[in-house]
């Protein structure tokens, strides 16, 4: 994790050189580079250690030291054969489900989503009809329709599915709808003025238009998802992060517990990171055009 | 050619509703360039969108080419005043250029040719890799020229297109769109507030009035020569019909 956030600094210091003039040699650079890691996770250590101080003087079973809960976790997770980049099994079986699950909810919720969001932003009649039924259905708190989902799917991956699309699925059409009615009228004037076709308006004006918007939605949603995955595993699942945290507790393997977290903390960042990666790609041209502007 | 008859349009309905323009009647010949030129509030922007068939005129019609406008016409292209917000920042210049094409049939490496040989003509060769954003406001409009220009249109509006620019750049461009207008067979229409602008570039310049916006005058433009900017502007005939057309607007702002 640290060495995730460490890199990122670096690139941009690389980026910045040629505006600093010349070439100062690779010592340098690489002198930079090393100071900005050490500028950024310098604290984390800190914590890391102070974290380790504190546990060990306090030897309470319910909060073990990180250095347990690293051994614990090679142990249960990371001891695995090469061939399945050393997870062990135990970690193939509940890690992967969960994460699909996560991603796969993720990504219906962005296509229903997004659909619905333009097809509301773009049509008034639409948008009057249901948006009182949205603006109710995105109050309820996605936790509170477990029982509901429970009835409707019994345990299994459908209603976890069930309870991460209808929970994340708000910010990303609301954002949608947000975007696709906001596209600069004369961007539309000039698409009529030149004979695009609606199919093409959407696609090349409306979509690319309202992508900031969706690409904001669709980054609060994967955060939702995360932590809809773990509520939907502590609850109705046979497998899983969360099902792995809730067997470990009733087994008084805190060391464990600790460790579902720090995987859960992890693959948020690393979500987080892919994402920021796309995100970047797809609108280098929205970072640019602002950065010019301002 | 295109045929302006009894034009009229009133937006909204009931008390609240107000006429923007009245009974304009225009011909313009073609491959003419027509210069409309009046005060704020005159009914500029609703012509416009009248002609590139972006509203429904309540009264009267426009004609192009002897066929009615009732859509948006496939050979007329438009030159907005705000490039930066007609060109779209997603799109690089090329596919700025090339994007209307696919309505007149082009394939892709079609468009692509087509759209180098326009940023040429606008002398933007090699910017087309570029986003619009990169670009300066003059570079810009020339891009969104060269939009127009690969189009092929028989009409095309000028939106004042280059009310947004320095002065230097607006007079580069003024010469851009009378070198182009030799080298295609484009009807012109031209709306500005500039009343330099509508005389020096103008085969004809109409004068529009307010409340609601008719035309006032419609003054042929004489002037011996090709036009250049600073010997154009200090003939004696360019400086009359100068005079007379802000007589007629400055009349038209006081009235």
């Amino acid at each position: 994790m640290s060495t995730s956030t460490a890199t990122r600094p670096a690139a941009p210091a690389e980026d910045g050189d040629p505006a600093g003039g010349g070439s100062p040699g690779g010592a340098a650079r690489v002198g930079r580079a090393v100071l900005a890691v050490l500028s950024r996770s310098w604290l984390v250590v800190l914590v890391l250690v102070a974290w380790e101080a504190v546990t060990v003087a306090v030897d309470d079973h319910f909060f073990p030291p990180p250095s347990q809960i690293a051994v614990r976790m090679y142990e249960l997770w990371f001891s695995g054969p090469a061939s399945s980049a050393f997870l062990t099994q135990e970690a193939l079986d509940h890690f992967v489900p969960g994460i699909g699950r996560l991603l796969l909810g993720w990504a219906l919720a962005a296509v229903v989503g997004v659909v619905l969001g333009v097809a509301l932003g773009r049509s008034e009649l639409l948008h009057d009809l249901l948006d009182p039924l949205l603006q109710f259905f995105r109050a309820i708190p996605p936790p509170a329709l477990l029982p509901v989902f429970l009835i409707l799917f019994s345990i299994g991956p459908r209603m976890q599915l069930a309870t991460i699309v209808f929970g994340i699925i708000w910010p990303i059409l609301l954002n949608t709808m947000d975007g696709a009615r906001s596209v600069d009228r004369l961007h539309l004037d000039t698409a009529r003025v030149f004979g695009l076709s609606a199919p093409r308006r959407l696609v090349r004006i409306i979509l690319p238009s309202a992508a900031p918007k969706i690409f904001a939605g669709l980054r609060i949603s994967l955060a939702m998802a995360l932590i809809l995955m773990v509520i939907s595993e502590l609850v109705g699942a046979t497998n899983g992060i969360g099902y792995l945290m809730q067997t470990a507790q009733f087994g008084f393997d805190y060391q464990a517990v600790w460790g579902a977290v720090i995987v859960l903390g992890v693959l948020g960042n690393v979500l987080n990171l892919l994402f920021t990666l796309v995100e970047r790609q797809v609108l280098g041209w929205q970072h640019g055009a602002r950065q010019l502007n301002s | 050619m295109l045929e302006i008859v009894k034009l009229g349009h009133v937006y909204g309905t009931g008390p609240t509703a107000h006429q923007a323009i009245a009974d304009i009647n225009l011909e313009v010949a073609q491959g003419e360039l027509v210069s409309l030129v009046g005060p704020s509030g005159c009914g500029k922007s609703t012509l416009l969108r009248c002609v590139a068939g972006l509203i429904q005129p309540t009264e009267g019609e426009v004609r192009l080419d002897g066929t009615p406008i009732s859509g948006v016409p496939d050979n007329l292209a438009v030159v907005f005043q705000d490039y930066s917000r007609s060109l779209y920042p997603w799109l690089s210049v090329r596919d700025n250029v090339a994007l209307p094409l696919s309505r007149k049939g082009a394939g892709r490496a079609e468009a692509r040719e087509a759209s180098e040989r326009a940023l040429g003509e606008v002398g933007l060769a090699g910017a087309g890799e570029k986003y619009p954003w990169q670009l300066s406001g003059g570079m810009q409009q020339r891009v969104s020229i060269a939009r127009a220009l690969a189009y092929t249109p028989s009409l095309l509006l000028l939106d004042e297109p280059f009310g947004a620019l320095d002065a230097q750049t607006r007079e580069d461009l003024e010469d851009l769109v009378l070198r182009l207008r030799t080298e295609h067979t484009m009807t012109i229409l031209l709306i500005t507030h500039d009343i330099d602008e509508s005389v020096y570039v103008g085969d004809r310049v109409v004068v529009l009035g307010r409340n609601p916006g008719h035309i006032v005058a419609d003054l042929p433009v004489v002037l011996e020569g090709p036009r250049e900017q600073i010997s154009t502007r200090a003939t004696p005939e360019f400086v009359a019909l100068r005079a007379q057309v802000a007589q007629l607007v400055r009349e038209q702002i006081n009235s």
